[in-house]
């Protein structure tokens, strides 16, 4: 017979279905970016400038095929700072530097209901909550209220894509744009 | 005119209600709660069954005590009949559904397209929820689908209702005329977010919210105050979720085993110290009932009582809280009582019948 499960008086204990059981020293590096959210939304911020400089590179060498080189830089970086998956609709800077689609139901809006009232996740017990996460690390940042704003939901097919690249191309497009208006 | 003939059509208690000026849909609930009403929703428990019956059967014991009846959409990922198959019943009878959508187990498409349906059918108030992980249910190997959130769900529906259009953009010919809710948790972490969420909950649409079950009135408390500090309370209305609880055992059991229910230990400590559990579970939810009536800016209660649904009605009573008003409820036609004084007669002959027949056999026999 299996020992019994060890239970926290008052926290919700849900099925043992997952194979994998996190630890919490799993989570270090995730909680240490919400930690220094202000210092990550300030680099952010000279990056994408820096990126959105080099648009005539990006244009040069064509974006299609900056993807691919682009995207192993970006996976490997964001993967080890936020956990990233990949979605390629990055949140972060709305979401405190804590990353969304880590929360198992994928919200992108806020905390569900079933929060534990240690602050850690109702599906994965030893996971602190993304969300709780997302909102001390946006009460550190310059811009933290975006986290207040309704964002739509995830476009599926954006998934495996470079988020910085998009941004890039996107900001590249609105600069033009305005750059045309002015004429 | 008394309240019951403004909700519903006369001669016709189950025909649908005519829509009035600046509602978004035609349910009963939206009057009551635009009236200023005090209102009052209780959960139906889903039926493991195909029987339609079953559905009536749990419905009958709200009648005339509640404005909405909830039908859960999988609740705590269990696997029950669904909230559209409830819901068309319920409107069949007259009953005021509130459809609850969650997340979990349809993308975008099936539930765009279950919208329609329902208001098809004559749902008139739509419920939007993130829903529990499959992690809680009976089926823990089910895929988590979470296309939506109940953001991006209620932005949606909202949208479909106000600018008659799918997420895509792709036209509808006739809108879904829906009364808009969500849930709130105002009892579980982060607590300063909470009423920010309901905000953001506002502006995608929410018009109406309920509230998981509340047991401690304190957060409640904390809570409404930062609500009428940012002025929701007047943008939409607030239903507080109570319900009672069977007994010290089941509290212990729901708040380990059901994400998101916070019952403070004094709760509990008061249920084992009761004699008459029962009962006393049932005093908690009435007090909570009674202090929940004199908050500012709450506008109803929604009462979950989960396999002691007989109790709504005595505690709806017990609790005062409708201050002499009666809910809508189906009354007998007039011609109803003709049909079945007619039935009797037909059923009473049927019995005296043989006993006529008894006399022609007899002739039968003998000739």
């Amino acid at each position: 017979m299996a020992a019994a499960k060890p239970q926290m008086a008052g926290a919700y204990t849900p099925a043992d279905v997952s194979g994998v059981r996190r630890r919490r020293s799993r989570y270090s590096i995730r909680l240490w970016s919400v930690r220094n959210a202000r210092m990550l939304e300030w680099f952010y911020a000279r990056f994408s400038e820096t990126l959105l400089k080099l648009h005539w590179f990006w244009n040069l060498v064509g974006y299609q095929r900056a993807e691919r080189p682009v995207k192993a830089v970006e996976k490997l970086t964001k993967q080890f700072l936020f956990d990233c998956r990949m979605c390629g609709q990055c949140a972060l800077s709305s979401t405190g530097m804590s990353c969304p689609m880590n929360c198992p139901k994928g919200l992108r809006n806020g905390p569900c209901g079933g929060v534990r009232a240690n602050g850690h996740c109702e599906v994965e017990p030893d996971m602190p909550c993304v969300w709780v996460q997302a909102w001390e690390g946006s009460r550190r940042m310059t811009n933290g209220d975006t986290i207040l704003d309704v964002q739509k939901p995830v476009d599926n097919s954006l998934w495996n894509t470079s988020s910085w690249l998009r941004v890039t191309a996107e900001a590249a497009a609105e600069r033009d744009a305005a750059k045309d208006l002015a004429r | 005119m008394t309240s019951e003939d403004l909700d519903q059509v006369p001669g016709d208690p189950e025909a649908p209600l005519p829509e009035l000026p600046g509602h978004s849909s035609r349910s009963r609930l939206e009057r009551i709660l635009r009236r200023g009403d005090f209102a009052v929703t209780a959960e139906l428990n889903p039926p493991d069954s195909a029987d339609p019956e079953e559905v009536y059967d749990r419905a009958a014991v709200f009648e005339g005590w509640v404005d909405g009846i909830n039908a859960t959409d999988g609740s705590g990922a269990n696997c029950h009949m669904s909230s559209v198959g409830i819901c068309a019943l319920l409107t069949r009878m007259g009953y005021s559904p509130i459809m609850q959508i969650s997340c979990r187990d349809r993308n975008r498409i099936a539930i765009q397209g279950d919208v329609l349906g329902a208001a098809a059918m004559g749902v008139g108030n739509m419920l939007c929820l993130t829903g529990d992980g499959v992690q809680a249910g009976d089926q823990p190997g089910a895929k988590a689908v979470f296309d939506f959130d109940c953001m991006s769900l209620l932005e949606t529906v909202r949208t479909m209702r106000d600018e008659q259009k799918f997420l895509s953009g792709r036209k509808l010919s006739v809108p879904p005329k829906v009364f808009l809710g969500a849930a709130i948790n105002p009892f579980a972490p982060p607590y300063d977010f909470r009423p920010l969420r309901l905000a953001k909950k506002i502006a995608a649409g929410a018009q109406f919210v309920q509230s998981q079950y509340c047991f401690d009135l304190e957060l409640l408390d904390r809570y409404m105050m930062r609500v009428r500090e940012l002025g929701l309370h007047e943008q939409c209305f607030i239903l507080v979720g109570v319900g009672p609880l069977a007994s010290a055992r089941a509290a212990r059991w729901i708040r380990t085993n059901v994400p998101g229910i916070h019952i403070p230990d004094d709760i509990i400590a008061r249920l084992e110290g009761a004699e008459d559990q029962k009962a006393e579970g049932k005093k908690i939810c009435i007090e909570m009932m009674q202090a929940a009536r004199e908050i500012d800016g709450v506008s109803g209660v929604h009462v979950m009582a989960y396999r002691q649904e007989e109790l709504v009605a005595e505690i709806v009573e017990e609790a005062g809280v409708l201050k002499g008003r009666k809910p809508w409820r189906k009354e007998a036609r007039p011609d109803d009582a003709a049909v079945a004084e007619r039935l009797v007669e037909i059923l009473t002959e049927a019995d005296a019948l043989p006993e006529s027949l008894e006399p022609l056999a007899e002739t039968d026999a003998d000739g």
